[in-house]
């Protein structure tokens, strides 16, 4: 229990850390940095409590495929240095930084509200939906019922990802002048007289061939 | 202090949740810095949800998660076009210059 506890606090205290420099550090590499190391504590926080599948699934998702997409396009653009700017505000007078402030603190504190208020409500616990059984593993209940009583969902999701491609590339695709392309059409429908053309070669001579 | 119970975790998510919300307000730099606080948010959200959803020993909330996920994921790749699509017609991403939107 006490490890549980040292290790408890030890990972959110480098999740919050990191939290905070994703946001605040001036090389937006350096935030995406921060940002894979924020998903990796949150995710052995998962694990420690006992959602093995989705500290995994966190890793392989978030770190393995979100991130390097972020890292990707912050080096692609040319973005990262930034010059010393941080949070200067030079065109409305900065007024958003503690308006952004106040802000973040009432929700902070309505949240934190809403987390003592939760004790109050006992029949939180009577509308349980999917009891979680000690016999079998975290990954093979979770496949369990995603599979059965959430499949609809489930293929839901993945029309969401297939959507969610198709429009990456149509937004991303351009069309660039001057590039050579093969066209099928014009190489399946090519005919022989077209293609072959017989020449009567005169002796010592050779054949002129037209381009 | 020493047992870990169910309020850690929603504290844990509450400030990480805020912290999200502080990035989205007080960023001027680029628009992909305000994307990665929106995965901070979501990233909150997870945290309650399989907090929750161990805690009171029901299944819902680690499935939730998982479509979560998901959509977070088609949501930064769609994100993340559009900046790459914007930064092409505009040569910038910093937040304080784009004002195409303006009406």
């Amino acid at each position: 229990m006490i490890a549980h506890s040292v290790f408890f606090y030890i990972f959110s205290l480098i999740a919050i850390i990191s939290a905070v420099m994703v946001t605040v550090s001036k090389n937006t590499v350096h935030s995406v940095f921060f940002l894979i190391l924020d998903f990796f504590s949150i995710s052995c926080l998962f694990i420690m409590i006992g959602a093995e599948f989705l500290g995994m699934i966190m890793l392989i998702v978030y770190v393995g495929a979100v991130a390097v997409l972020f890292l990707f396009v912050v080096m692609m653009l040319n973005v990262a240095e930034q010059k010393g700017q941080w949070f200067s505000s030079r065109w409305d007078g900065g007024t958003h930084i503690p308006i952004g402030l106040l802000v973040s603190l009432i929700i902070f504190f309505e949240l934190i509200i809403v987390i003592g208020g939760w004790k109050y409500k006992p029949d939180l616990l009577n509308s349980l939906s999917i009891n979680i059984s000690n016999e079998v593993t975290n990954t093979r209940s979770i496949g369990n019922v995603l599979y059965t009583d959430y499949i609809l969902l489930f293929q839901i999701s993945g029309m969401i990802l297939l959507v969610a491609m198709i429009g990456a590339i149509v937004l991303t695709y351009r069309e660039r002048a001057g590039v050579k392309r093969q066209s099928y059409v014009k190489q399946i429908s090519r005919e022989r007289d077209e293609g072959v053309d017989l020449v009567e070669a005169e002796k010592n001579k050779g054949v002129k061939i037209d381009a | 202090m020493l047992s870990i119970g169910l309020g850690h975790y929603l504290t844990l998510a509450a400030i990480i949740f805020t912290i999200g919300v502080v990035g989205i307000f007080l960023n001027r730099k680029n628009v992909i810095v305000i994307l990665m606080s929106i995965e901070l948010i979501l990233l909150a959200v997870n945290i309650n949800l399989v907090a929750f959803s161990i805690f009171i020993n029901d299944l819902g909330g680690q499935i939730f998660t998982l479509f979560i996920l998901t959509v977070a994921a088609a949501e930064a790749a769609i994100g993340l076009a559009i900046i790459v699509v914007y930064f092409r017609n505009s040569d910038t991403i910093r937040v304080e210059e784009i004002k195409n939107l303006k009406g």
